[in-house]
């Protein structure tokens, strides 16, 4: 409990600037007691302790496993061997590895570009349509979001399925790509991962059009008035009022969604029965592999810190952007 | 010599004039727009909803509708026989009963400790309150998939990898802070003056926090508690990675193991998909609406 709370206390120190912000909304120093000092952090000592405990002693225990050499008869003597930087060496000489950077690189583009684009769409159209269609468009949305993702991987599953798939008997209705009857998608990588970015931009859609409709009503009437007024066109009030009113939404449903995409791993090792062959791996399968299929755990651990490196820079900008929320919204 | 204001007057009426001219153009061509945007409102729904709407409809139809080259788009005949399989099928009571305990423990405890450090951060100026402030904002977004390892050496250390004990542990971790800045925003609408006019009263601060906060964020841990509820039983991969033994396993990772281990039987596997889904669904409408909220609070400047 004293750890987490002075490990607390000093990183307070450590980032001063943050402190101004909070501190005007401090509520007023009422009686004084050594009790009064202690009770906010007996008070806040078993959350920070459970939250410390589980994430963030974790976090370090990963940066120290990926100097090891830990595998199956260091597992069971509980006692990995230092080997220094050998374990990123090994990684930047693997071509499976830069391959699979790359994958997930692209693949978290590809997923978040059209999460946001589609959500942006589907807010404005929210805007648009009459009352009755709203209602049912946000309850559509809401059954969507509350879809467990196994659920929906299973979903997809079965109408992509070669044989009997929904998707391959429309598709060949509408004559756009020729007959697919009895067509395997997951033979081809690109298409594998397409069905895969349905599934994730399908599930993605709801947060974030519902944030950013939810955002969107915000805008005052009179400003978006006041543009028209001055002979603005729908996409120059989008561009030049909208726009910019939202950008810390979006921002932050930028963010969050990056990091959701670039971990992916549930759509992927189920929709392929737990065996997505390598063609199929994004950071978060190939570190799972290493470290649960061929127990290598110190490799699988340095391919999680790639992961959280990269993510922490994504979420220095939500962070940063929350707290200037906070500040504003109290 | 026209004097200035009949001069204004005949121009308001000319405006007037030509103005409701261009109102009845324009509402007309918006009634059209009005359709037209309402027509694409309801194709984005039916799109967005038809894979749910398939995995219910394949679920009460028998096998040998599912197994059709031409789908049959509606559930007719309907059986229940589908229903009946998957929860034949083995573990499957054992799984929700340990998802049962692991939701039961995961919200309850969560509850207790968010209560709490809410109570700190939305009441208490000190020390460090920033720091813990960065601190449940920050871990929301640690990727949950790179600590499988440690979590798992972790709790293997301490043998605690079969076992629903380290599973609830880290599903605590994890709703934790959303949990703690959700009530924290319920606990901040109450008006401080309450809680001091029951301390003129002869309150102790505790018995303030019990007797007047507690009764008055119902709503708010109601809400927090549904969340909860719905990481704990959706979660799949740290169920996947610390459960090995079937009969210790959660739903989750009962339904992911359903095409692997038999084969896709579609019709058992939709009915199960529905079993699995319809408490979430059930929760979550009601609360949707704290859940935007939590993450994007005020993020618009008004």
């Amino acid at each position: 409990m004293g750890t987490a709370v002075k490990a607390d206390a000093e990183s307070a120190a450590a980032t001063p600037s943050l402190e101004p912000a909070l501190a005007r909304r401090r509520p007023r120093p009422s009686r004084r007691g050594p009790g009064r000092r202690t009770l906010p952090y007996t008070l806040i000592a078993p959350a920070a302790i459970v939250i410390f405990g589980v994430l963030a002693y974790p976090l370090g225990m990963l940066a120290w496993i990926s100097f090891q050499h830990y595998g199956l008869k260091e597992l069971i003597a509980h006692q990995g061997d230092w080997v220094g930087l050998q374990n990123y060496t090994t990684l930047l000489a693997d071509p499976l590895f830069l391959r699979v950077v790359l994958v997930s690189v692209v693949f978290t583009l590809v997923n978040v570009g059209l999460t946001l684009l589609f959500s942006t769409l589907i807010a404005l159209l929210m805007s648009k349509v009459s009352r009755v269609i709203r209602v049912l468009l946000a309850s559509g949305l809401i059954f969507v979001w509350a879809t467990p993702v196994i659920v929906a991987v299973d979903i997809w599953q079965w109408m992509f399925d070669y044989e009997f798939g929904v998707v391959n008997y429309l598709l060949t209705q509408m004559r756009v790509f020729g007959s697919l009857i009895h067509h395997n998608w997951f033979e081809n990588t690109v298409q594998g991962f397409s069905v895969i970015t349905v599934i994730v931009v399908w599930g993605a859609i709801p947060f974030v059009a519902i944030t950013l409709y939810a955002a969107l009503s915000q805008v005052p009437d009179d400003v978006l008035e006041a543009a028209e007024v001055d002979g603005a066109n729908p996409w120059q009030v989008f561009w030049g009022v909208t726009a910019p009113m939202l950008k810390p939404i979006f921002l932050i449903v930028t963010s969050l969604s990056t990091i959701w995409d670039f971990q992916v791993f549930n759509q992927i090792y189920v929709l392929l029965n737990q065996r997505p062959s390598s063609n199929f791996f994004t950071i978060a399968i190939y570190s799972y592999r290493e470290s649960f299929g061929v127990t290598q755990y110190g490799l699988g651990a340095a391919i999680a810190v790639v992961m959280v490196l990269v993510l922490i820079a994504v979420t220095y900008f939500y962070v940063r952007q929350t707290l200037q929320t906070v500040d504003l919204a109290t | 010599m026209i004097a200035p204001g009949t001069a204004t007057r005949v121009e308001l009426g000319a405006v007037a004039r030509s103005r409701s001219r261009v109102v009845n153009q324009v509402s007309w061509r918006r009634r059209l727009g009005q359709s037209g945007y309402d027509a694409v409102g309801l194709a984005v729904f039916v799109v967005m909803l038809f894979p749910l709407y398939w995995m219910v409809a394949t679920a009460f139809k028998p096998g040998r509708d599912i197994l059709a080259l031409t789908p049959k788009w509606f559930p007719a005949p309907f059986t229940l026989q589908n229903f009946q399989d998957a929860v034949a099928r083995p573990f499957f009571f054992d799984d929700v009963r340990n998802s049962l305990v692991v939701v039961g423990a995961t919200v309850l405890i969560s509850l207790a400790l968010a209560f709490l450090a809410a109570m700190a951060v939305a009441r208490f100026g000190f020390r460090g309150r920033s720091a813990f402030v960065v601190l449940i904002i920050g871990v929301q977004m640690v990727p949950l998939n790179a600590l499988i390892i440690p979590l798992y050496l972790t709790l293997d250390r301490v043998g605690q990898t079969d076992s629903l004990a380290g599973v609830i542990a880290v599903y605590l971790a994890v709703v934790l802070p959303f949990m703690v800045w959700t009530l924290r925003g319920f606990i901040a609408n109450i008006p401080v003056e309450l809680e001091e006019a029951a301390m003129i009263d002869g309150c102790r601060r505790e018995e303030a926090f019990v007797r007047i906060v507690l009764p008055l964020i119902g709503p708010g841990l109601v809400a927090t508690a549904i969340f909860g509820f719905i990481q704990a039983w959706n979660e799949y991969i740290v169920a996947y990675v610390l459960l090995s033994t079937n009969s210790k396993q959660t739903l989750t990772v009962w339904l992911a193991s359903f095409t692997t281990n038999h084969g896709p039987q579609w019709g058992p596997l939709m009915a199960a998909a529905t079993l699995t889904g319809l408490p979430v669904v059930a929760f979550f409408l009601l609360i949707q609406r704290n859940l935007a909220g939590g993450l994007t609070a005020g993020s618009v400047k008004g």
